[in-house]
């Protein structure tokens, strides 16, 4: 076993010795210079300016890009602009506030900048009308009934009830359609009154009609009670039903 | 039973003639009562004076038919006479006095003997003559004062003065003025001359406040805010005006200098109306009608700019016109619906005492103090249909009442002189409303406007 580890060992002396007598032996070629770019790698490009002139646009208009890059084997700017010169302007429409990338590259790594133009967008349209209202406040106003009254009454009669819940649903829905709507509930009397005490009973019939519209759900704190006393008349005949179409309460627009 | 045909003619006659003595007498009653209230006001008998036309010469001949209506118009409007009527004087009429004469016998002097003047048919107690001229270019009256009964020429004579003014209309008036005023005060009484009306006309396209003289002169425009203005009040001293407007859309109260028409710092309650002011005697306070409470029109006091308002009704009725009296301030009239009709009723000043004055029937509204601070004025439809009212006067105190229009048309919104002896008042007796006086008698009515709609007038002592 012994002699079998000196021969191994000799015999790895002796490729040795034949290994180094060999190199000596036959002349190598004279290696390449290893080459310049795998040796030191270059800087990264460097991006001097990424502006866009004017930033801020208003729908419709442009704005210019320009830029400067220094070192780059490649250049380009995202937003369908693609690979551009290394130093140039583009005139850009954005139909919204855009943030255009530029990404200058070369064998040393890419850079990148950002530069984002604002677009001003017009207020939108004026929305169109809700389709539901087709009729305006005023028309819709009209068509609310009056109540009438007894003489010297301001109490709330059969009909003046009916004419009153008629009134409440359309009310309702007007002060839905219309929320800034504000209605005034206008007293009147017949000219047989003074027009002192008159002025009193207009605004009692007023009132007594706006708790009757209240207690039917109605939002009466859009309603206002005026008194128009016998100073506004609808008819003046000296009749009965004359005196009777001018004893009411009356819906009106205004504030 | 049978009775016999004299029997039967007795026990008529009877009947009948109790019938008359009840009717008499209840006539008699009537007039009694009636004329009590109004005697305490015109006295209990008017002295009868003999007013003829004056006569001019040169520049003032011109001037004298305004002389003669104006010096006419003060002495007539003034209630203190009856003047009697013009047709009964004789021929000749005295200008100074020297023109009359000394009476002899029994004979009749054409007018120139004092006691032509008193014995029928012209039958006065006084006689006022006299004449004008032109002097320096100036108008100058001669004025003179008989007492016609007087039988001696040296006492019969009153006064006898000079008065002068310019040589035109104006001086004609004021002429007129100053002698009308020197005859009125011999009896306690004053010209209305310098008095005013504030009223509401339309006259513009909108119901404005204007005003005018007692007369109906000089009708002028007092506001300027195109938007329903009514209800003038006038403080008993002539210097502030308070009014209601819908200026601002609802019924708000507004103060105004009656002199310079300058508006007064006044700040309305909040309320849906504040309406019908009255203001106080010392010009501090104002009455008014307001829904400040949200439910209902009720009487509230405040300062004369509108702060420290104070409420004084409670009863949740209508109740609007507050009226101070202009003598004591102590208690107030107002309307009130609180008995299920519009009734005047008479309240404390701070509300409390409130009590009826009309009798429940009809409605009676616009109620005013006479200067005295016992009668007050008023319109009532008792008696009538609803809405045509009759002008009344009531002793607040024994609660009296005697009627002063009758049925010609509504008549309504009466207001005193600052005599206290005639009314002011709007009547649609001739269609429209206008505005009319009358003696505290209902005699002397007379219609002072005619352009436009005219009513709610009150009188102002300047």
């Amino acid at each position: 076993m012994r002699k079998k580890y000196v021969v191994l060992s000799l015999l790895a002396i002796a490729l040795l010795l034949f290994v180094t007598g060999c190199k000596k032996k036959i002349p190598a070629p004279a290696p390449l210079p290893p080459p310049v770019v795998a040796e030191t790698k270059p800087a990264a490009p460097t991006i001097a300016t990424f502006v866009a002139e004017p930033s801020s646009i208003d729908r419709g208009q442009s704005s210019t890009l320009r830029w400067v890059v220094e070192g780059a084997d490649e250049v380009s700017i995202n937003n369908g602009i693609g690979t551009v010169m290394a130093s140039g302007t583009r005139q850009v429409f954005p139909n919204n506030t855009t943030t255009y990338v530029l990404t200058a590259r070369n064998a040393g790594g890419s850079v990148t900048r950002s530069v984002t133009v604002n677009v001003n967008v017009p207020p939108p349209p004026a929305p169109e009308k809700p389709p539901a209202p087709v009729a305006s406040l005023q028309e819709r106003v009209n068509q609310l009934v009056d109540a009438y009254f007894d003489y010297d009454k301001f109490g709330i009669r059969l009909d003046a009830s009916s004419a009153l819940t008629q009134d409440a649903d359309a009310l309702k829905s007007i002060f839905r359609d219309f929320p800034s709507a504000s209605l005034i509930l206008g007293g009147y009397c017949d000219p047989r009154g003074s027009a002192e005490y008159n002025m009193g009973l207009g605004d009692r019939r007023a009132r007594s009609a706006m708790e009757f519209l209240s207690n039917l759900g109605v939002d009466t704190s859009k309603l206002r009670p005026v008194s128009y006393g016998k100073e506004v008349q609808t008819c003046s005949e000296a009749t009965e039903s004359c005196y009777q179409m001018n004893r009411r309460v009356h819906f009106a627009t205004g504030n | 039973m049978k009775m016999t045909k004299p029997f039967r003619v007795g026990l008529f006659s009877l009947l009948g003639l109790t019938g008359l003595v009840l009717s008499l007498g209840l006539a008699w009653a009537q007039s009694e009562r009636t004329s009590d209230i109004v005697l305490k006001i015109l006295g209990t008998s008017r002295p009868k004076i003999a007013l003829p036309d004056l006569r001019g010469t040169g520049a003032a001949l011109d001037l004298m038919p305004v002389l003669n209506q104006t010096l006419y118009t003060d002495v007539e409007m003034s209630g203190v006479f009856k003047v009697q009527p013009k047709s009964m004087y004789p021929l000749q009429v005295p200008q100074r006095r020297e023109d009359f004469r000394p009476p002899e016998g029994n004979r009749y002097g054409n007018g120139l003997y004092l006691r032509d003047w008193s014995q029928p048919p012209v039958e006065a107690n006084w006689l006022a003559v006299g004449y004008a001229a032109e002097q320096s270019g100036r108008l100058v009256l001669f004025g003179y004062l008989y007492n016609v009964n007087e039988p001696d020429l040296a006492n019969a004579e009153v006064f006898g003065k000079m008065y002068y003014g310019s040589l035109d209309d104006a001086g004609a008036r004021a002429v007129a003025h100053e002698f009308a005023n020197d005859i009125l005060k011999q009896f306690g009484s004053r010209t209305l001359a310098g008095t005013r009306i504030f009223f509401v006309s339309n006259r513009t396209g909108n119901d404005e406040i204007w005003s005018m003289n007692f007369d109906g002169t000089e009708q002028k425009q007092f506001t300027q805010l195109r938007a329903l203005t009514l209800m003038p009040a006038i403080s008993p001293d002539g210097s502030l005006l308070a009014f209601t407007t819908f200026a601002e859309g609802t019924p708000k109260i507004r103060v105004y200098s009656a002199e310079t028409q300058q508006r007064k710092p006044f700040v309305n309650a909040v309320a849906s109306m504040n309406a019908t002011p009255e203001i106080t005697r010392d010009n501090q306070h104002i009455y008014f009608s307001s829904t400040a409470d949200g439910k209902s029109t009720q009487i509230y006091t405040a300062g004369i700019n509108g702060a420290g308002m104070r409420r004084l009704t409670y009863s949740g009725a209508v109740e609007v016109s507050p009226r101070v009296n202009p003598k004591t301030g102590a208690d107030i009239l107002f309307v009130s619906d609180r008995g299920g009709t519009p009734q005047i009723y008479k309240m404390n000043a701070d509300g409390a005492n409130a009590e009826r004055l009309t009798e429940g029937t009809g409605e009676a509204h616009n109620p005013a103090w006479n200067p005295d601070g016992e009668t007050m004025a008023f319109a009532w439809s008792r008696g009538y249909e609803p809405g045509n009212y009759n002008i009344f006067i009531m002793d607040t105190i024994s609660r009296q009442y005697t009627q002063l229009t009758y049925g010609s048309g509504r008549n309504e919104n009466p207001w005193w002189s600052p005599d206290g002896r005639r009314l002011v008042f709007g009547s649609n007796r001739n269609g429209q409303s206008q505005i009319w006086t009358m003696l505290a008698d209902g005699t002397q009515v007379q219609q002072l406007t005619s352009s436009g709609r005219n009513r709610m007038p009150v009188w102002s002592v300047k």
